[in-house]
């Protein structure tokens, strides 16, 4: 049982990590814009990662992740051929993509991974694709040669200017939008104030705008409802009926607040395996 | 002969644990008979020549069969009598609404109090030692696999699979049972809480039909990681749908998605699949609060007001629209829950709910009702108090009012017929759905219902499916 980690990959060191997981049934059906629900050992938490790349051949997904709790703290403790206790998916609805143009693709942070599978898929379609990314610093940019392998148009911005534009991927993408005549969409990924900016952006100029929700979830298959979030003014789930919603529909504020409900017990998990790591000298 | 004797008009009290001491641990309510309790209630029993008893039965159990068994100290014979028509007896002595069915048509009921029919199975169940997983799954002596030609996929691991899977394994058949969570079991599992069934008691059953050869593939979503047409392709030769209850409803009342607002469905899953009751030792978190009110006063409200208690919290309410005695669930659960304390805030309807610092729930308002005539329901209808509205301090709410179905394997076989309120239309009789040998039953047919209607329709797929493969 369980789900062998065949290759792990440290991205930003002690911060954002790969793993490749053998997972035949699920890379089989995985499309742009699918999640997993993974647990890492018996009493762990179910958590949702997008899939940032599938191989179907092989069998296998990718998932990356940034270390910010419990969960992912231990799952960073993992290595190459160890095993994650329970992989679900894929889940969610799978990224619309059609050929339709050109289309913006803007990550941030870990987000660039899932943005980097949805933009995959969109080159495949035959849409042009300008690819946006952006991180604090250079050492923090993730994927950058993975797509520009695949989008010739690649941007980048950094806060303190150490690679491409100095400041934020909005201020890129402004540009873009003014230049460009006929953009059909813009794919959003990344942190929620990111997204949220990139919908601000992006609604003068009227430019269909997708963004992916990382809401909390515990089952991912529609049961509970804790992933909830106001669309329009209309409740929906993001584990089924999203996790790409019309960005400028979206209640970021409520999403917010809501990814902030359970911060004082996470807080509480990840004292506790901290000190518990260095009770093993790990 | 037997109505000469005298007969006892109350019946053999269950023993349970204390009140107070319960509303602080996680541990089992109903402490079951003993032996004693079990004989002299057995003895209540008249041994009608026509029982009324067993057509209140969903599965059909013979009830005056068991009992007799019983009375004569035959354990075994009692354990196989039931066995015979009911793969989970341990699960329904403890959790089926008896009071509506096999009790609510004993013919003592109408002058004494009924036989404790639930109660019994729960003794026999609970008593009888079983020498193999045959034995403790079907009601056959032998059951090797004989037939590995034969092989049927069930879809979700609840109560109505479960007995899907039983009764073929039993038979001979192979059985792959998927999955979507990470344990098998269902609403067992994820939502009846560890105080009114305990886990060990599923994994018990579990157990048996996985030593039958029934192979439990977690992680696997109908509809997403595998489709129905991919099991057919694989060579299934029949497939059950029993993927249960969908998505939870909402009110639809403003702040209904500010924090500390959950689905019963949300709450449940997480103290009771992600045994949140144990944590740090478990990583999953419940919300911590204070004053809570549940919303719905079903079995599943009950289940969460009596958890949050359980949590820590300090004052539970149940606020509902009706009054009590519309109370949809068990008058055991509702006994239960006012015996530890929780409040019943009846003729409430809820109107909004409020919130503060980061959106955090502080208060909720509801709507005075007072009760009118009866409705389509037959219960007596609430009608709005013009004027009269009424601030309850909370700090959590938890919605217990139903659920929808859930679109994702529906939405994935869209050959699926399916009736007016979106769930699978199935055959009353064969529990055939409208692609052939691909039957359904449960929740995702009836709407939410009882683990026993749902063993009902997943043994009446079985036998179909049996009858056609064998």
């Amino acid at each position: 049982m369980g789900y062998t980690i065949l290759k792990k990959k440290e991205l930003i060191p002690g911060q954002t990590s790969l793993m490749v997981i053998d997972a035949p049934q699920i890379a089989k059906k995985a499309k742009s814009g699918n999640f997993v629900m993974l647990r890492v050992s018996e009493h762990g938490e179910r958590i949702p990662l997008t899939i940032a790349d599938c191989d179907k051949e092989n069998g296998t997904i990718s998932i990356v992740y940034l270390v910010v709790g419990k969960t992912t703290a231990e799952m960073n403790t993992l290595n190459q051929g160890d095993e994650l206790l329970d992989v679900c998916g894929p889940l969610g609805k799978p990224t619309h993509i059609e050929k339709q143009g050109t289309v913006i693709c803007v990550g941030g942070g870990t987000g660039i991974a899932a943005m980097h599978h949805i933009a995959k898929g969109h080159v495949a379609a035959g849409n042009r694709v300008i690819a946006i990314v952006g991180a604090r610093s250079k050492e923090l940019l993730l994927f950058c040669t993975e797509l520009s392998s695949f989008c010739p148009e690649l941007r980048i911005a950094t806060d303190d200017g150490s690679e491409g534009h100095k400041g934020f991927v909005t201020e890129v993408l402004t540009d873009i939008l003014e230049t460009e005549d006929e953009v059909a969409e813009v794919v959003a990924i990344g942190p929620v104030p990111m997204m949220e900016a990139v919908c601000k952006v992006t609604k003068p100029f009227n430019v269909k705008t997708t963004v992916s929700l990382n809401s909390i979830m515990v089952d991912g298959i529609g049961m509970c409802g804790a992933c909830r979030c106001t669309v329009g003014g209309k409740t929906l789930f993001a584990c089924v009926d999203g996790p790409e919603f019309d960005g400028h529909e979206v209640d970021f504020g409520e999403l917010k607040s809501r990814l902030w409900q359970f911060k004082q017990q996470e807080e509480e998990s990840m004292e506790r395996f901290t000190q518990e790591c260095q009770c093993n000298g790990k | 002969m037997a109505n000469k004797k005298k007969i006892i008009p109350t019946r053999t009290p269950m023993p349970h644990q204390d009140a107070v001491q319960r509303g602080a641990n996680f541990e089992e309510v109903a402490l079951g008979y003993t032996k004693e309790n079990a004989m002299l209630e057995a003895s209540r029993c008249l041994q009608c020549k026509k029982p009324l008893c067993q057509d209140g039965c969903p599965v059909n159990i013979d009830i005056k069969g068991f009992i007799g068994a019983l009375a004569e100290d035959n354990l075994e014979d009692a354990y196989t009598i039931i066995r015979r028509t009911n793969s989970l007896p341990a699960v329904c002595g403890r959790v089926c609404p008896q009071e509506t069915q096999c009790e609510g048509k004993c013919i003592l009921g109408k002058k004494f109090e009924p036989v404790a029919i639930g109660r019994l199975e729960r003794y026999v169940a609970d008593t009888y030692a079983a020498e193999s997983a045959c034995e403790e799954v079907t009601d056959l002596s032998t059951c090797a696999l004989e037939r590995e030609d034969l092989k049927v996929a069930c879809i979700g691991a609840g109560p109505s699979s479960l007995t899907v899977a039983g009764y073929l394994a039993g038979r001979g058949i192979k059985v792959d049972v998927f999955e979507a969570l990470h344990e098998p079991g269902g609403v067992l599992v994820y939502g009846i809480p560890e105080f009114r069934l305990p886990k060990s008691i599923v994994s018990r059953e579990l157990g048996g039909l996985e030593e039958l050869g029934v192979t439990f593939k977690p992680n696997w979503v109908g509809g997403q990681t595998i489709t129905i047409q991919d099991m057919l392709e694989e060579g299934y030769n029949a497939i059950f749908i029993g993927v249960g209850a969908g998505l939870p409803r909402f009110l639809g009342v403003d702040g209904e998605n500010l924090v500390g607002v959950f689905s019963a469905n949300e709450y449940l899953t997480r103290v009771n699949l992600g045994r949140a009751y144990d944590f740090p030792n478990y990583d999953t978190p419940a919300y911590q609060a204070k004053k809570v009110v549940v919303l719905g006063a079903g079995n599943v409200a009950m289940d969460a007001a009596r958890t949050a208690l359980r949590m820590g919290a300090e004052e539970v309410s149940i606020v509902y629209r009706r009054s009590e005695d519309e109370m949809p669930a068990r008058r055991e659960e509702i006994d239960h829950a006012v015996e530890e304390g929780i409040k019943l805030r009846c003729l409430c309807g809820p109107l909004a709910f409020h919130g503060g610092e980061m959106d955090r729930l502080t208060s909720m308002s509801v709507q005075k009702m007072e009760l009118g005539e009866p409705d389509d329901s037959g219960r007596c209808s609430p009608i709005c108090i013009e004027g009269a509205t009424e601030k309850v301090e909370c700090d959590m709410a938890i919605i217990a009012v139903g659920t929808r179905p859930n679109p994702i394997l529906l939405e994935a076989t869209p050959d699926l017929g399916l009736n007016k309120w979106g769930y699978i239309e199935a055959d009353p009789e064969t529990g055939e759905t409208s692609i052939p040998n691909v039957f359904a039953g449960g929740d995702i047919v009836t709407g939410a219902a009882t683990v026993i209607s749902a063993m009902g329709a997943g043994r009446r797929a079985a036998k179909e499916i049996a009858s056609r493969l064998l």
